[in-house]
């Protein structure tokens, strides 16, 4: 598995950022054209597509059930992990299909890291939990590289402080923002450059939140970030672009403080005003 | 006959009581709220229609005999002495006759007219019992619904009752355990008057001499043979289920679409349902000959019945065991975990061996150790396929001998139930009790100490 990850096309300029930073606005890393989603029969998204801008952070937003989760697995290609369902249309990330049937997704997954909605931890120390996607993808070489990776990564995701006398405990015996926190760290740990969040923060109370939001703020220098989230003000208060979804349908797409303040589509407004969802 | 009209009579009861109980508390229920759903006094009224009924049964099963020894008494010729063979024979004979079973020769004529006496005296108890049993219902019944009112806190009483029958039956079950414990280390006490504990827990060597004098043991009683056979196939048994079980719970779970998924678990289920004796004639007829024949190709001798054809069979038939149970361990594990080391980019291979396994692990384990616990007390498959030589070896190939084959050795030949070669299935018994007690008690500790960790 070292193989696969080093030598891909992929493979270099990993938790280190790219050199044309400065253009960050500018550049859009991730871009999709007429995505669909199928769960079987059922078409959960139709026909979506948007630029999604490099080392920022773009917030999903809309009503239950209108296909934020399953548009953001697609980024990462999670949905394959899902019996039935079927994307169409076409992804790229700095211009790579990743769709492709050449691509892997193993290295995808790799570079697109994803926190989930409730707090995954695994069933091992804290320890273990952040050197185990480093340690798959050969990231490490020795136990002083591992030590010096989870140190930073558990630094960057702000845990460090709370954990770093009880590296051997249980991921699972932290509570939950401090697991949520954890998922964050293991994330960076294996180096990516996008970071999907869907919903980070809904098992988390307001203090948990706001240290979690802090986090993300600064993870925006380096990372591009793609949160969904059902808090109107959290998507204000992190995201420089917003997207609307409503059944299946991209509604509007935007700078943030234009969804939230100037709104074109009587949907988006209804919505964040509160009259639908 | 009799059970019938004692069930007929619980069940009327029942309804009725019941029925009366609900009816009064409808009627109640016109004046003010009930304390209780109307429900729940029909419940408590049925309750003490059948209660007394059920203790006056209860006390007529443990009393009757006694009743009848009595009248038996009273009946046989006074030249019977009691407390004699003679007077224990002829009361068996009259009992056999009073219940139309029959007696050995021609019963005599008084023998006749006392039995007939005893079957009618038999009737008439009954009948009273069964009367009496009527009455008292209806008694309790008429008595618990004249007390009904709208304040009668019935639901808490049903609920104590509930929990009172709860316990009882759950210290029927623990009585009963208790009950074969003490009569396994009593018996196995009465063997080691024969023999000494030291040779049996150590000796090497099993011969038990077949002697005819009940209170002296020859040969020797060294279980140390049977635990290497026991162990050896066992051990052997894991080896080809665990793998094989722990692979296909695992393609199963994490692989195979759900279609085929739903057409394979049924067949694997039915492997355990084959009843040992069927895997048995199997490992006789068809493994024992092709593991012999298999042997001879590879250049060194293998016996058809040896500890290795037992264990082979054995794993066979533990497999589904540890599959099904495994599959629906692994099965718990939360999708979002596996869903988070696929996100990391985590092969589906990395994906089950770092992640999924070691979560399903104390389950796992579980799993296992009642699977070695079935594996030591399995006796159909040894008794056929392992050749029931019980001697000290360690060579799987040769035939040998395990706890189970030989106490149904021990318990089948027609020695004396007290001889020491009859005795020495209770202390194998208690061994083997012992081992597999200390085989569950591993696996609740490795189980609990996961859980603390993990959850
Ligand atoms: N695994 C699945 N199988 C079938 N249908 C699914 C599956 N997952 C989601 N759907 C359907 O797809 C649609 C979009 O679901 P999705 O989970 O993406 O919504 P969401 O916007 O994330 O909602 P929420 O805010 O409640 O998380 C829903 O109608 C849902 O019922
Ligand atoms: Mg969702």
């Amino acid at each position: 598995m070292n193989a696969t990850n080093n030598s891909g096309p992929m493979g270099g300029n990993r938790i280190v950022p790219s050199a044309p930073a400065s253009a960050a606005s500018a550049v859009s890393r991730i871009s999709a054209k007429d995505v669909t989603v199928h769960y079987g029969e059922k078409q959960a998204i139709f026909g979506v597509s948007m630029e999604v801008p490099e080392k920022s952070v773009t917030a999903f937003i809309g009503p239950s059930g209108c296909g934020k989760s399953t548009f953001l697995r697609c980024f990462n290609r999670m949905n394959d992990t899902i019996e039935g369902c079927k994307v169409g249309g076409k992804i790229t990330i700095d211009g790579e299909d990743i769709y492709d049937p050449s691509l892997d997704v193993v290295e995808l997954r790799a570079r697109v890291g994803m926190v989930f909605q409730k707090p995954n931890p695994f069933p091992k120390s804290i320890y273990d939990n952040i050197a185990y996607g480093p340690r798959i993808h050969g990231l490490v070489k020795n136990k002083a590289e591992t030590d010096e990776l989870v140190e930073s990564s558990l630094k960057k995701a702000g845990l460090w402080k709370e954990v770093h006398d009880r590296l051997d405990a249980p991921g699972t015996g932290l509570s939950g923002g401090q697991q949520q926190r954890l998922c964050i760290a293991r994330t960076i740990a294996t180096g990516p450059e996008v970071i999907l969040m869907d919903e980070p923060c809904s098992a988390l109370d307001p203090i948990a939140t706001s240290i979690v939001e802090d986090l993300i703020h600064e993870l925006k220098e380096q990372y591009t970030i793609i949160i969904v989230t059902h808090s109107m003000q959290q998507a204000a208060r992190v995201s420089q672009k917003t997207a609307f979804f409503h059944l299946g349908k991209l509604i509007e797409y935007g700078e943030t403080e234009q969804i939230f303040v100037n709104p074109k589509e009587k949907q988006t407004e209804a919505y964040i005003t509160g009259r639908i969802g | 006959m009799t059970s019938v009209l004692i069930a007929v009579l619980v069940l009327a009861l029942l309804g009725i009581a019941y029925s009366q109980g609900v009816s009064r508390s409808r009627l109640l229920a016109g004046q003010t709220r009930l304390h209780s759903r109307p429900q729940y006094h029909g419940a408590l009224v049925a309750l003490w229609a059948v209660l007394p009924l059920l203790v006056l049964l209860l006390v007529w099963l443990l009393a009757s005999g006694m009743a009848q020894d009595w009248y038996i008494a009273s009946q046989l010729p006074v030249e019977i002495l009691p407390g004699t063979t003679e007077y224990a024979s002829a009361a068996a004979r009259l009992r056999n006759i009073a219940s139309g079973f029959g007696v050995a020769g021609e019963a005599a004529e008084w023998e006749a007219t006392a039995g007939a006496a005893l079957a009618q005296f038999n009737t008439v108890l009954m009948l009273a019992i069964v009367a009496l049993g009527a009455v008292l219902g209806v008694v309790g019944m008429l008595y618990m619904r004249s007390r009904l009112t709208a304040r009668t806190r019935a639901r808490n009483h049903v609920e104590a009752f509930i929990k009172a029958a709860l316990i009882f039956c759950s210290v029927v079950a623990i009585l009963t355990t208790v009950g074969i414990v003490v009569s396994l280390v009593t018996e196995t006490v009465r063997f080691f008057t024969f023999v000494s504990p030291f040779e049996f827990f150590f000796g090497t060597v099993w011969n038990p001499g077949y002697s005819t004098t009940s209170n002296e043991a020859s040969g020797s009683y060294g279980m140390l043979p049977l635990l290497v056979g026991t162990v050896m196939i066992s051990l052997i048994a894991m080896l080809v289920a665990l793998p094989v079980g722990l692979m296909s719970a695992i393609w199963l779970t994490q692989y195979a679409n759900p279609k085929l998924r739903n057409a394979i678990k049924p067949v694997i289920e039915i492997l355990a349902g084959i009843p040992t004796i069927v895997y048995g004639f199997f490992a006789l007829v068809t493994v024992g000959p092709a593991l012999s024949g298999l042997g001879d190709v590879l250049g060194f001798g293998i016996n058809a019945t040896s500890a290795l054809t037992a264990g082979i069979v054995m794993g066979i038939m533990i497999i589904p065991f540890i599959s099904s149970l495994s599959d629906d361990i692994i099965r718990q594990v939360p999708r979002t975990m596996r869903d988070g080391s696929l996100g990391l980019g985590a092969t589906k291979a990395e994906t089950i061996r770092m992640v999924i396994v070691p979560a399903a692990l104390p389950g796992i384990v579980g799993a296992i150790l009642l699977a070695v616990s079935r594996a030591i007390g399995e006796t159909m498959i040894v008794v056929l396929a392992a050749g029931n030589a019980p001697i000290l070896r360690f060579d799987p190939t040769e035939p040998t001998s395990t706890f189970t084959v030989t106490i149904v050795t021990a318990l089948t030949g027609d020695a004396d139930f007290a001889s020491p070669q009859s005795l020495v299935a209770f202390a194998l018994g208690l061994t083997l009790f012992v081992i597999t007690l200390l085989l569950n008690i591993g696996a609740l500790a490795i189980v609990r100490k996961y859980r603390e960790q993990y959850e």
